[in-house]
């Protein structure tokens, strides 16, 4: 356990008992008292997460909306200040380096919110595209400290425990907040398919708001619910849906890339691969009996397999067996018979949709 | 500290035979197995009939994030399935030595002095 780095949460996961793992270099908590429970608490109430691990790299400078719309598939240069947009920022070849939140304080300045397994190797692409733009790119994920709170209470929460209305906080947007005399970035944003905020700030003033939320009953919340919550959401995570090898067009996020605006880095691949076609792509899956398609487990069609489960469960909201699965394009129709190989058996299933839950996003 | 019972014999893989009657035993897996799985959320059981070969896979536990083999302490066939288990697999967790995956009719009794008592599997569980 040493070389792991420690968010500024560590000492509360601890003595709650939470049982501790290595995620992305960080000792995280994978769960406190039931992922089912915290699963729940999330859809039904409110909980929160310790994020902290994730990264923060800050562009600053003259040319920061056309640099940034220069690596992202997004776009930020026509967005408002306050908007959050979602994206990925991609190889030549089309494949994605890491899907990142960008945050556009103004013309001259965006936060840059990225995967904590990933946040050394974008801080280096992001500093080697910067040739040529008049901007500086920092990485200041250590200056940061971030708390999820998720849930359908959690706008209630936050307005009786610091007297703060979000009320009016749009659907990915964020405010400069002072909560307990810190300033902090609240963004209606989330991982789960619920309402529900991030918030950003020094590490002291994290450790005092969780503790403000602790006091009130927030459900603390592991790694192992945030991943069954963003799974039933069908949100990818990196390195499952999506990967290096993996373009946005395969992985069914075509939405967040604008080939309409100026030329971006990886425009050209994914316009040639939307031409020439895709091999596999990503598709919801259901099983007709019980059983667990997990993570890796190959998928069949008849003898042959044609693809490989992403991330699987029996969802804990629908109690049903769903996966998110890599197939052959032959194979991706909604309503495909299919199978997944679990220990060696054969269990029958179909492609499906991947909404497999009503998002409840206040929008 | 994980519970054990008297009377039982226990394997390395962390299942219990229990004796029921001749060459009769069940079969579940041990309270601090199912402590490090977590929940118990659904079990893949063979059905009826099947042949065990001892140490060889024949099922599993499956918690929210993980799957756990199953492996027989024994030689036998299976001669009934716990079906209470299919919807409340969580009774593993409420009480390990209660929740009886499989009872098998052994094919050599004299096989189970090859499994651990009490003591030694204590030592493999703290």
């Amino acid at each position: 356990m040493e070389n792991l780095k420690e968010t500024c949460l560590l000492g509360y996961h601890q003595g709650k008992g939470a049982k501790l793992e290595a995620f992305a270099g960080y000792l995280m908590p994978i769960v406190y008292t039931s992922i089912i429970e915290e699963h729940n608490s999330v859809r039904n109430n409110v909980g929160m997460f310790d994020v902290s691990h994730m990264g923060e790299i800050l562009v600053k400078g003259k040319d920061t909306c056309s640099y940034v719309d220069h690596v992202f598939s997004n776009e930020i240069t026509s967005k408002p200040d306050g908007k959050v947009v979602y994206g990925m920022l991609l190889y030549e070849k089309g494949t994605i380096v890491d899907d990142l939140l960008v945050y556009k304080i103004s013309d001259q300045e965006c936060l840059l919110v990225v995967n904590a397994s990933n946040t050394g190797k974008d801080y280096t692409w992001l500093v080697e595209q910067s040739d040529g733009f008049d901007v500086t790119v920092a990485n200041l994920s250590d200056d940061y400290g971030q708390i999820a709170i998720q849930g359908p209470n959690a706008e209630a929460t936050i307005k009786d425990l610091f007297d703060i209305d979000l009320s009016e906080l749009g659907f990915y947007t964020f405010a400069f907040k002072n909560i307990l005399d810190c300033k902090v970035i609240v963004s209606r944003t989330g991982y789960t398919g619920e309402d529900g905020f991030e918030i950003y700030g020094d590490p002291m003033a994290i450790r005092l708001i969780w503790d403000a939320f602790d006091a009130v009953g927030v459900t603390p919340c592991g790694l192992g619910a945030r991943d069954t919550l963003r799974f039933e959401a069908a949100l990818p995570l990196y390195g499952h849906e999506i990967s290096d090898e993996i373009t946005p067009v395969g992985a069914g996020l075509k939405m967040f890339v604008r080939f309409e605006k100026n030329d971006f880095i990886g425009k050209q691949a994914l316009e040639e691969q939307i031409e020439s076609g895709l091999k596999r792509r990503l598709v919801g899956l259901e099983l007709l009996q019980t059983a667990i398609p997990r993570e890796g487990y190959p998928v069949y069609s008849g003898d042959n397999e044609i693809g490989y489960v992403t991330t699987g469960y029996l969802s804990i909201t629908l109690k049903k067996p769903i996966a998110m699965a890599m197939v052959d394009v032959d194979h991706a129709k909604i309503g495909t018979e299919i199978a997944v190989k679990i220990r060696n058996k054969l269990v029958p299933g179909v492609v499906r949709d991947r909404k497999f839950l009503q998002k409840n996003y206040k929008k | 500290m994980s519970k054990l019972l008297d009377g039982l014999y226990y394997s390395e893989s962390h299942e219990w035979v229990k004796v029921v009657e001749g060459n009769t035993v069940l079969i579940g897996i041990t309270d601090f197995a199912q402590s490090q799985l977590g929940t118990v959320v659904f079990v893949d059981l063979p059905e009826t009939g099947t042949k065990l070969v001892k140490d060889a896979e024949f099922g599993a536990v499956e918690s929210v994030k993980a799957a756990s083999d199953l492996f027989s302490p024994v030689d036998g066939t299976v001669i009934e399935v716990n079906e209470d288990l299919i919807g409340e697999p969580e009774k593993i967790n409420e009480d390990a030595y209660e929740a009886w995956l499989l009872k098998v009719e052994l094919d050599d009794l004299e096989a189970l002095k090859d499994l651990l008592g009490k003591v030694d599997y204590a030592k493999l569980s703290e």
